[in-house]
């Protein structure tokens, strides 16, 4: 049993440590199977009509992430209906963040009222094959024959702290180029944010 | 002489830097090893990792190691935020507040690699730099220090 224990724990700090490649503009975009907190499975299928996705990697907890929730929920309610929904992933381990658990996920999307997915991510499988690093990190992706495909990694705005009269809105950019079936001009932003929640390291 | 009085006042201030006077900084100091942490005072993991900072620039002074600890906050968080933490956690390590705006900028110039995760690490030696962006416990921090 004691040997089974040390295996898992070589395990698991072999996960922790590997670096996964932040998924870039051009790259194919994985398809999911998370549970949501409705207890429903989601996956890119659950959405036939849509042209794409803002997938975003957000949590309960990163006061980036609280700053950024309004506006997340405001995508949603505005690109929904033009074919690209909102898909959130909590990509924070639970037991290293207590306040990242799926029972306290699904408290936040009640009291906010999230009309769109949050999902959990069991492992932090989704998490390292999109390479998210911190939360919130968002990546638009776009749906066509030939499968779904990265079309913008980074930040929502450059905006943080919500303060700029005349903020870049990094997102709504790249939306509005796809949808008169142009490549957007930026791909690729950087921004401050807090680091994926992991099980410590051995 | 009057380099090393004027610094050691510096404990419990912070003062705001841009990049540039960070390289500088780097540059033009004294010691032989520097370890800049990005940190900011709303980042849980950085404000446990703080004190191993502290232990690391207190016992490794006299070997030229200097420990800047360089805040993310907002700027507009000087005074209400980053100040009194400092105080109030007596910080001994030099700590600034990054002068700067733009994240697309800045963060590639700290390090290409950093994808702005915090907190995030920069150990420099002479020619040698390492970027790191995980949380340290001591043992690692010593560690790094000591690979450098």
């Amino acid at each position: 049993m004691k040997k089974h224990i040390t295996i898992l724990l070589l395990f698991s700090v072999l996960i922790a440590q590997a670096q996964s490649k932040t998924l870039k503009a051009g790259e194919a975009a994985p398809d999911f199977k998370l549970k949501n907190v409705d207890n429903k499975e989601v996956s890119f299928a659950n959405f036939p009509d849509a042209k794409g996705f803002i997938v975003v990697f957000t949590c309960n907890t990163c006061p980036y992430a609280i700053g950024y929730e309004k506006r997340i929920i405001e995508l949603n309610a505005k690109f929904k209906p033009q074919g690209y929904p909102v898909i959130a992933i909590n990509p924070n381990d639970p037991e290293a963040s207590k306040a990242d658990t799926f029972v306290k996920m699904q408290e936040l999307a009640k009291a906010k009222k999230y009309a769109f997915p949050y999902l959990f991510d069991p492992g932090q499988v989704v998490t390292d094959q999109y390479g998210a690093k911190h939360t919130p990190h968002l990546f638009v992706v776009s749906k066509s024959k030939t499968g779904t495909a990265i079309e913008y990694t980074g930040a929502i705005d450059n905006d943080p702290e919500g303060l700029k009269a005349d903020k870049t809105k990094y997102v709504e950019d790249v939306i509005t180029a796809l949808k008169n079936n142009q490549k957007p001009a930026i791909t690729e932003t950087k921004e401050i944010g807090c680091t994926v929640k992991r099980k410590a390291k051995a | 002489m009057f380099l090393a009085i004027s610094f050691t006042g510096y404990s419990q201030k912070v003062k705001l830097i841009t990049v540039d006077q960070l390289q500088e900084r780097i540059k033009n100091g004294k010691d032989s090893t520097y370890v800049v942490n990005f940190w900011a005072t709303w980042c849980a993991p950085c404000i446990k990792e703080l004190p191993h900072f502290e232990k690391l620039g207190q016992e490794y002074k006299s070997e030229k190691l200097a420990v800047l600890l360089v805040s993310v906050d907002f700027k507009s968080k000087l005074t209400s935020a980053v100040v009194p933490f400092a105080k109030k956690k007596k910080l001994q390590n030099q700590v600034f507040l990054l002068n700067e705006s733009n994240p697309q900028e800045y963060i590639d110039r700290i390090d290409p690699s950093w994808s702005g995760s915090i907190p995030a690490t920069l150990f420099i030696k002479n020619e040698k730099r390492v970027f790191s962006e995980t949380e340290f416990t001591y043992e690692q921090l010593l560690t790094e220090y000591k690979k450098i």
